[in-house]
C-alpha cells in the first residue's frame, strides 16, 4: 500500500567511458582549486596589515585637515596591499602553487571590483567634500570583496568579510568623528584577530 | 573504541564498494588503471595534496567532507603504498597529523591524469 517503502535503485545508465574520464578530470581539477584557495590566505600578513592600520588610525586622528586625513589612510591602503601581495606570494611559493592559477585569479576577479568602486567613491566624496561616509563605505566594500573572494576559502575568511560589512553598516549611521575608531576596529582589530586565527590553524 | 569501530566501518564500506564495482573492469578496459587512486576519496586526498606542501587531517576532512574513519582508512592505504608521507606531532595537547605527497604519489597522479586524457582521446577518435 505504501507506494515505495523500498526505493528500487534505478538500473544504472551505461555511462560512456569518456564521460567518466572527463568527470574524473573535473573532480581532480575542482579538488585542486578548492585545496589551493583553501589555505592561500596569509594569516601573518593579516596581522601585519592590522598593526599598520592601528598605527594609521593614530596618525589619522591627529590630522586637522580632511585631505591630510584622507592621505594618511590612502598611504595605509597602499602599504596594506603591498603586505597582502607579498605575504600571499611567499605563502604560495612555500606551498609550491602559482597565484595565477584558477583560485588566485578567481580571488582577484571577485575582490577587485568592490575595491575599484571604493576607490572611485572615495574620489567623488573627496571632491564633493565631507569625508564622513568614507569609513563606512570602505569597510562595507572591503568586506564585500572578502566575502565574495573568500567564498571558496576556509570558512573564517568569508566570516571576516561579514564582520567588516556589519561594522561598515554601523559606521554609516554613526557620527563621522568616530571614523578612525571604526577604521581601527575593522582594518586593525579584525585583521589582527582573524589573521592570528588563520596563521595558527592554517599554516602561516 | 569509537575510533576503532569507525576505521572498521570504513574498511568494510571499501569492501562492499569493490564488490559492487565488479562490473567496472569491462567498462574501464585499461589494465594498468591505478586502482589505488581511482577511488574518489583517495583521488581527492592526492589532488588536494598536489597543490599544498602539506595538509592536516582536519584540513582534509573539511575539504573532502568525509568522516574520520573513512579518511583515516584511505589515507592509510595511500601511506602504505608510499604515496603519502605522514608526520604525527602534538599542537599543545591535541594530536596533529600532517600529510604530504611523496614523489611516488605525484607520479601516480600524473599517470592517472595521462590515462584519463588518453581515454577521452581514444573515444573521440573511435
Amino acid at each position: 500500500m505504501a507506494p515505495s517503502e523500498f526505493r528500487q535503485p534505478r538500473p544504472a545508465d551505461p555511462v560512456a567511458l569518456d564521460d567518466r574520464a572527463r568527470d574524473n578530470l573535473r573532480f581532480i581539477r575542482e579538488t585542486m582549486e578548492r585545496a589551493a584557495s583553501f589555505t592561500a590566505v596569509p594569516g601573518w600578513g593579516g596581522v601585519a596589515m592590522g598593526i599598520t592600520a592601528l598605527g594609521a588610525a593614530v596618525i589619522a586622528s591627529r590630522q586637522t585637515s580632511p585631505s591630510a586625513w584622507l592621505l594618511t589612510w590612502v598611504i595605509e591602503a597602499i602599504v596594506a596591499i603591498a603586505i597582502a601581495v607579498w605575504t600571499t606570494l611567499s605563502k604560495a611559493r612555500a606551498a609550491g602553487t602559482s597565484l595565477l592559477s584558477g583560485p588566485g585569479r578567481r580571488f582577484v576577479y571577485s575582490f577587485a571590483p568592490p575595491l575599484f568602486v571604493g576607490a572611485l567613491l572615495t574620489l567623488v566624496i573627496a571632491h564633493i567634500g565631507g569625508t564622513g561616509a568614507i569609513a563606512g563605505i570602505w569597510l562595507l566594500l572591503y568586506g564585500t570583496g572578502v566575502v565574495t573572494g573568500g567564498a571558496f576559502s576556509i570558512r573564517v575568511v568569508p566570516l571576516m568579510g561579514l564582520c567588516f560589512m556589519v561594522l561598515g553598516t554601523v559606521a554609516l549611521f554613526c557620527p563621522s568623528s568616530w571614523s578612525d575608531a571604526f577604521l581601527a576596529a575593522g582594518f586593525g582589530g579584525l585583521h589582527v584577530a582573524f589573521g592570528a586565527v588563520i596563521a595558527r590553524k592554517y599554516g602561516g | 573504541m569509537a575510533a576503532k569501530s569507525g576505521v572498521f566501518r570504513g574498511a568494510r564500506e571499501e569492501k562492499t564498494k569493490r564488490g559492487m564495482s565488479g562490473a567496472r573492469p569491462a567498462e574501464m578496459p585499461a589494465a594498468n588503471l591505478d586502482r589505488l587512486i581511482h577511488e574518489r576519496t583517495r583521488l581527492g586526498i592526492v589532488s588536494a595534496l598536489a597543490v599544498n606542501a602539506s595538509l592536516t587531517f582536519s584540513d582534509l576532512k573539511e575539504l573532502l567532507q568525509v568522516t574520520d574513519g573513512n579518511l583515516s582508512v584511505h589515507a592509510r592505504k595511500l601511506e602504505d603504498a608510499g604515496y603519502l608521507g605522514c608526520t604525527k606531532s602534538f599542537a599543545g595537547r591535541v594530536p596533529r597529523t600532517e600529510y604530504r605527497l611523496m614523489p611516488a604519489g605525484r607520479r601516480a597522479l600524473e599517470k592517472y591524469l595521462d590515462h584519463m586524457e588518453a581515454l577521452i582521446r581514444a573515444t573521440r577518435e573511435g
